[in-house]
């Protein structure tokens, strides 16, 4: 298919994004990106995903799919050749889609909690539920890994790209809080994954630097702390 | 060998229906533990160490937790009787909306049962506003499939049934007939379809223990 019968509707910085660009690339599938702007929607973007109006959306021909676990997901069955994203036994998908519904439901909402946490308490708080939840994340790697590289085993699969793309988050969590999150001496596993993962040719370039969403954290929390004055003075 | 299928639940979680529903479907043999989350089973807690909750499936001695993921296992495992489209596209239009089933529908329609009174108008209206959206994914349609009971249709399946709890408990019409024909259409088919109508819980009890939580939360809510 021509790389105009795939558009990713997307923003940069977004992890979710991020997860879709991955299975693309991955897969080798041609395809283009549409920047988007998500302080002012474009009505692509309203007319593709009406329901939420958020990124990322996959439009296939002229089929909107939502949601980055749907659409990464979707990207597997479609192209179904190789390399498969999920593996092919049901119950190592289960645990796969499983550890996918923890990372987002219960542990990226802590990355979250560290980048709104202001004091030195807040912080410190917040990163010691992220690291409950990464040791978590450390056992599930190394069961799944099968003592290779990767979650999906020897090479780049579904919880990969699931907890991968946060990467450079937690990275910008650790400059902004000048806390470790990923720490050598309690999670290894992870932080050998999260190298090898980073490196990867599927990977380079898609996630922002650090820095970058470094300021964006800033932003968030001046625009947070503007909506808070301006709340408190009305 | 006999496979072995055992699943944790409670008397009335609508999630662990979900999967009650899918392996009675799919004429699968399993054994039922009755689990009281307050005071929870060292099984469960094994089976399940990271949530503690039901429904956990156990497969040959390996658990399953989550009820969409374990309704994806059951489907993969036992491919008679799909419950989930074919189509790549279709499929993912499925877990698109059981997702807003349970992230967006679920959480307005609960916000309505515990909102304060003062507060109903407002909750109603995020609600209405998610009814509307399954409203019209259900056009021309039977079922959210088409004309057999499926996946979606076991995903919404606890709003079949909460409806008219809610709807009695609190005095008020929230899925009428003119607003919503499709919806209570998909309701009352979904109710009375073979296998689905013999799982439901206790009426009576459910009611009591809706009551009894709305109370609960009302009087949490009510500044002293």
């Amino acid at each position: 298919m021509a790389a105009s019968d795939v558009k990713l509707l997307g923003a940069r910085p977004s992890p979710f994004v991020n997860r879709v660009q991955f299975a693309l690339n991955l897969k080798s599938i041609d395809h283009e990106f549409i920047p988007q702007n998500l302080a002012e929607k474009s009505e692509l973007l309203l007319k593709s995903n009406p329901v939420h109006k958020k990124v990322p959306v996959l439009i296939h021909g002229d089929q909107p799919i939502s949601e980055s676990l749907v659409i990464v997901q979707y990207i597997d069955e479609v192209w179904s050749g190789p390399p498969s994203l999920l593996p092919s036994d049901p119950y190592d998908r289960a645990t796969a889609r499983f550890w996918a519904a923890y990372i987002d439901e219960k542990w990226f909402p802590l990355v979250r909690d560290l980048r709104n946490a202001t004091d030195e308490q807040s912080k410190a708080a917040a990163v010691e539920k992220l690291f409950e939840g990464l040791k978590l994340l450390e056992d599930a790697f190394v069961n799944s890994s099968n003592g290779k590289g990767f979650f999906g085993g020897e090479k780049l699969g579904y919880l990969d790209i699931v907890l991968g793309c946060y990467l450079g988050w937690v990275r910008a969590g650790e400059i902004f809080t000048g806390l470790k999150i990923l720490d050598e001496t309690k999670t290894p596993a992870l932080v050998g994954w999260a190298e090898r993962f980073a490196s990867h040719k599927a990977v380079d370039g898609v996630i922002p630097e650090p820095e970058e969403l470094v300021n964006l954290i800033k932003m968030f929390q001046a625009r947070a702390a503007a909506a808070a004055a301006d709340a408190s003075t009305k | 060998m006999a496979e072995e299928v055992k699943l944790f639940r409670t008397w009335s979680s609508g999630y662990a229906l979900r999967i009650v529903w899918a392996l009675k479907l799919k004429g699968i043999e399993y054994e039922t533990i009755f689990e009281d989350l307050t005071n929870k089973s060292p099984s469960l807690l094994q089976y399940n160490p990271i949530h503690g909750k039901v429904p956990v499936l156990v497969h040959d001695g390996k658990p399953v937790c989550e009820s969409l993921v374990i309704l994806e296992y059951v489907d993969e495992t036992w491919k008679h009787n799909p419950l989930l489209p074919q189509d790549p596209y279709e499929k993912s239009m499925a877990r698109f909306w059981a997702n807003f089933g349970d992230d967006k529908l679920m959480k307005s329609i609960w916000q309505l049962f515990i909102a304060r009174e003062k507060d109903q108008d407002v909750a109603a209206v995020e609600a209405l506003e998610n009814l509307k959206l399954v409203e019209e994914q259900l056009k021309g349609k039977k079922f959210f499939h088409g004309e057999t009971v499926g996946y979606l249709d076991l995903a919404f399946g606890w709003f079949a049934d909460f409806v008219s709890i809610l709807e009695e408990i609190m005095s008020l019409k929230l899925v009428d007939g003119e607003r919503f024909p499709h919806l209570s259409s998909w309701i009352q088919h979904f109710i009375d379809a073979p296998v689905i109508r013999d799982c439901w819980p206790p009426r009576d009890k459910m009611i009591i223990k809706f009551q009894v939580m709305r109370e609960n939360y009302l009087a949490a809510a009510t500044p002293k």
